[in-house]
């Protein structure tokens, strides 16, 4: 919030005011009470593992993240680039392979990764479009400095927190809204439903029918997948409620099968068709993979996404941004070393305790080390998992994240945070103005995942 | 509408009449020994056998004490029927079903296991035991009361509304089936205190003590005890008016959808069954009788109604 002087940002001037303005005792009685409300609500996730406490709340800080309207506009323009190049880099990939033929990428780092679907090899999504929906995580390290962490191209997940959080600012603090000029974020499950319907398959006749695929009411994203169907106004629907019929997609409803047009699926590739993937999935629908190569159905986002966020490929981002755009990429990349390769592995293991080493294939926080938090000892072990499976590891530096201020008991303190701001391809690339912020509620730690304690706040860019 | 989402709505409703029903059949039964003097094993076995889990609780417990039958019926996830449990189920669909319901059944129904599931995390003492009934009544009394102001009347509330008077209509059917006994004319000597007590058990556990002497002139007969809780189709827990709801319902989705089920054949006939017996014509041929043919006609309606609306398959 604040800058080099003590005095406050400028994107935060106004709030550091009202905020100056304000009874401390309030405003902790109002953290109070927005836990309750999120409570009440159900806006809950599973933490997988917990067996007493499977559904937990993500804290949320009542202080926003405040962006000015120059910063985002920045932003903004370095995601629709990427954006764009990761669609032409699937596309790429899964027709002519320029980009392995031009020597820019290792074919085997393609060919040989399991997210890679053969089965996507010369087909065409409907309007050519594989990332229906982004979500990019940035960290900022600088006042004008910002770098990719990962893509997020598959089920990016988080948006009803982006939603929820503003809901719960505009109930709590509605006073703030009229000393600030906060762009709107509440439009996104309309424009999501827009963006879904405009992807039709070339096999829709009529207003396209859209869904939202879950893998059920024990899935850790299960409140969003419900909301997300709640607030557009479409069905939620498991696997065991599709079928094929007559070469359509079909749900079972009271009155018989209805078919449906597209489906935003937020159950992973290996799940999707069990005759096609793997054959013990039960989330997934029998035949779905033919009924969408036939073009009648679509599935955002597409199958086989995942090659282009799986963090072997993200160190090779800035090559294929360029190759696609033409132009040198806008947003950074945080320098990584593949382990797979062996002097990179030679330095990752003797600079352990300065790194951060991640499984390639991992998420939400788990399996990785945090080399300068972690003892010598947790350094020593993570040492032997890494020779006996280089492949399975990049490494990167710590950054030095910038830092928010969250209300804590004492006032205020900082933490580090990351940004998700979340965009929709169609035939045209939209950012919605804002995002989640995660942030790590612990002092000093770069961990903002929510399985990891993490906890979110409201995000806000400013109009100017 | 899904036919899961129509089969999940019905459970969630189902249980959560359960879950009241077997809070008022705790609260008659903790009546029951709080008026008599002796020991009271023998109505918790009654209570057990009205909730429908006397085996189970054998199969957990070697002896029958008050205090086990209170907390199995209450609290014992292992009772599939109990108060936690069935506000567990009913929180599950729920969720399954969350784009179904308003934003205020849900929080209703959210609110009421998240107070539950606090009370109820230890065991319950004796005197906590009216506090602990009394929530569970006004919290499900919150989410019916959210549920008919806020749903519109269509298809989902069609579905919902079956579930609750399927439910009601077995718990109902239940209590008869284990107490028969009492209201039977040959057995019952008119006057004598312990049957009395019996009766007013019996109508204490369907919340009818108060009513039925106003509408029976506080002359307690078995006959009118059975009319009551059978024929009575303005006694809100009684079979006819279960089956009056059930068969009104069941009409609504028939137009809507433009086809009806077995379940209308066999609703009706039920109905028509309750609407045109009297109770001593009935009592003559067997209230037992009666009761065992109406809970498998009960229970036949459920899975008609699951296959003619597709909920699973």
């Amino acid at each position: 919030m604040m800058n080099a002087v003590s005095n406050p940002r400028q994107p935060y001037e106004n709030y550091h005011e009202w905020y100056e303005g304000q009874d401390r005792a309030r405003l902790i009685a109002k953290s109070k009470e927005a836990e309750n409300l999120f409570r009440k609500t159900g806006i809950t996730f599973a933490v997988y593992g917990h067996e007493d406490s499977s559904e937990k709340l993500i804290p949320f800080d009542i202080i926003p993240r405040i962006i000015s309207g120059r910063e985002w506009r920045k932003l903004a323009q370095g995601i629709e680039q990427r954006v764009i190049a990761l669609n032409a880099f699937l596309d790429d990939i899964y027709h002519k392979q320029e980009i392995i033929k031009a020597g820019r990428i290792p074919r085997e780092l393609i060919e040989r990764n399991e997210a890679f679907l053969p089965q996507m090899i010369g087909f065409k999504p409907p309007g050519g479009v594989y990332t229906h929906i982004v979500g990019t995580d940035i960290v900022r390290t600088g006042e004008d400095q910002f770098y990719v962490l990962e893509d997020n191209a598959r089920t990016p997940s988080g948006v009803s927190y982006m939603l929820e959080n503003r809901e719960t600012m505009m109930q709590m603090f509605p006073e703030l809204f009229h000393i600030n000029k906060v762009r709107p974020v509440e439009d996104y499950p309309k424009l999501l439903r827009q963006s879904l319907a405009s992807l039709a398959p070339p096999g829709c006749s009529g207003k396209p029918r859209v869904a939202v695929l879950t893998p059920g009411i024990f899935n850790s994203a299960y409140y969003e997948h419900a909301f997300l169907a709640d607030m557009m106004g479409v069905e939620l629907v498991e696997g065991s409620d599709l079928r094929v019929v007559d070469g359509k997609v079909k749900m079972r409803t009271t009155r018989g099968y209805e078919a449906i047009d597209v489906l935003y699926r937020r159950v992973d590739d290996d799940f999707l068709d069990p005759l096609t993937f793997r054959p013990d999935s039960a989330l997934g629908i029998p035949g779905i993979m033919d009924v969408y190569r036939a073009g009648n159905i679509t599935i955002a986002n597409a199958p086989g996404t995942g090659i282009s966020d799986d963090k072997a490929i993200y160190s090779y981002m800035p090559e294929i941004v360029e190759f696609y755009t033409g132009r040198k990429a806008m947003l950074e990349n945080v320098p990584t070393w593949r382990c797979s390769e062996e002097d990179s592995l030679k330095y990752v293991l003797e600079h352990l305790s300065e790194l951060v080493v991640k499984e390639v294939h991992g998420s939400g926080g788990y399996g990785m080390l945090v080399g300068p938090t972690a003892s010598r000892k947790e350094c020593a072990a993570f040492a032997e998992k890494l020779k006996a499976r280089p492949s399975n590891y990049i490494a990167q530096p710590t950054l030095s994240l910038s830092t928010v201020p969250i209300m804590v008991n004492k006032g205020i303190a900082p933490r580090h945070v990351d940004l998700r701001p979340y965009v929709l391809v169609s035939d045209k690339v939209q950012i919605i103005p804002g995002g989640l912020t995660r942030v790590a509620l612990k002092e000093g730690s770069l961990v903002v995942n929510s399985s990891q304690g993490g906890g979110t706040k409201d995000t806000w860019v400013l109009e100017d | 509408m899904l036919g899961r989402t129509a089969n999940g709505l019905y459970w969630m409703f189902r249980y959560i009449e359960r879950a009241e029903n077997i809070a008022r059949l705790i609260d008659a039964g903790l009546r029951m020994a709080l008026t008599r003097s002796g020991s009271s094993e023998e109505d918790w076995d009654g209570v057990l056998q009205s909730a429908g889990v006397r085996e189970d609780f054998d199969a957990v417990h070697a002896t029958l004490t008050s205090a086990d039958a209170i907390d199995f019926l209450l609290r014992d996830r292992a009772n599939p029927s109990s108060v936690m449990s069935c506000i567990d189920s009913a929180r599950n669909n729920a969720r399954m079903v969350r784009t179904a319901l308003t934003r205020e059944t849900w929080e209703a129904t959210n609110e009421c296991w998240i107070e539950l599931k606090q009370l109820l995390s230890k065991r319950a003492k004796p005197a906590d035991m009216p506090e602990i009934i009394d929530v569970i009544k006004r919290r499900t009394g919150l989410i019916r009361g959210a549920f008919h102001g806020t749903m519109l009347r269509d298809d989902i509330y069609n579905f919902s509304r079956i579930g609750t008077f399927i439910e009601r209509a077995d718990n109902t059917a239940r209590i008869l089936d284990v107490k028969y006994y009492v209201l039977l004319p040959a057995i019952a000597k008119v006057g004598s205190s312990l049957d009395n007590k019996q009766w007013e058990s019996i109508l204490r556990s369907v919340s009818a003590h108060r009513s039925y002497s106003w509408v029976y002139d506080g002359d307690y007969s078995p006959a009118n005890i059975a009319d009551f809780l059978i024929l009575n189709d303005r006694m809100p827990r009684s079979l006819a008016y279960s089956y009056d709801k059930i068969v009104t319902n069941l009409g609504y989705l028939a137009r809507l959808y433009g086809e009806s089920h077995a379940a209308h054949d066999t609703a009706s006939s039920t109905m028509l069954l309750l609407r045109s017996r009297a109770m001593e014509d009935i009592m003559e041929q067997g209230l037992h009788e009666f009761i065992e043919e109406f809970i498998v006609y009960n229970n036949r309606l459920g899975e008609e109604i699951s296959e003619g609306y597709r909920f699973y398959r």
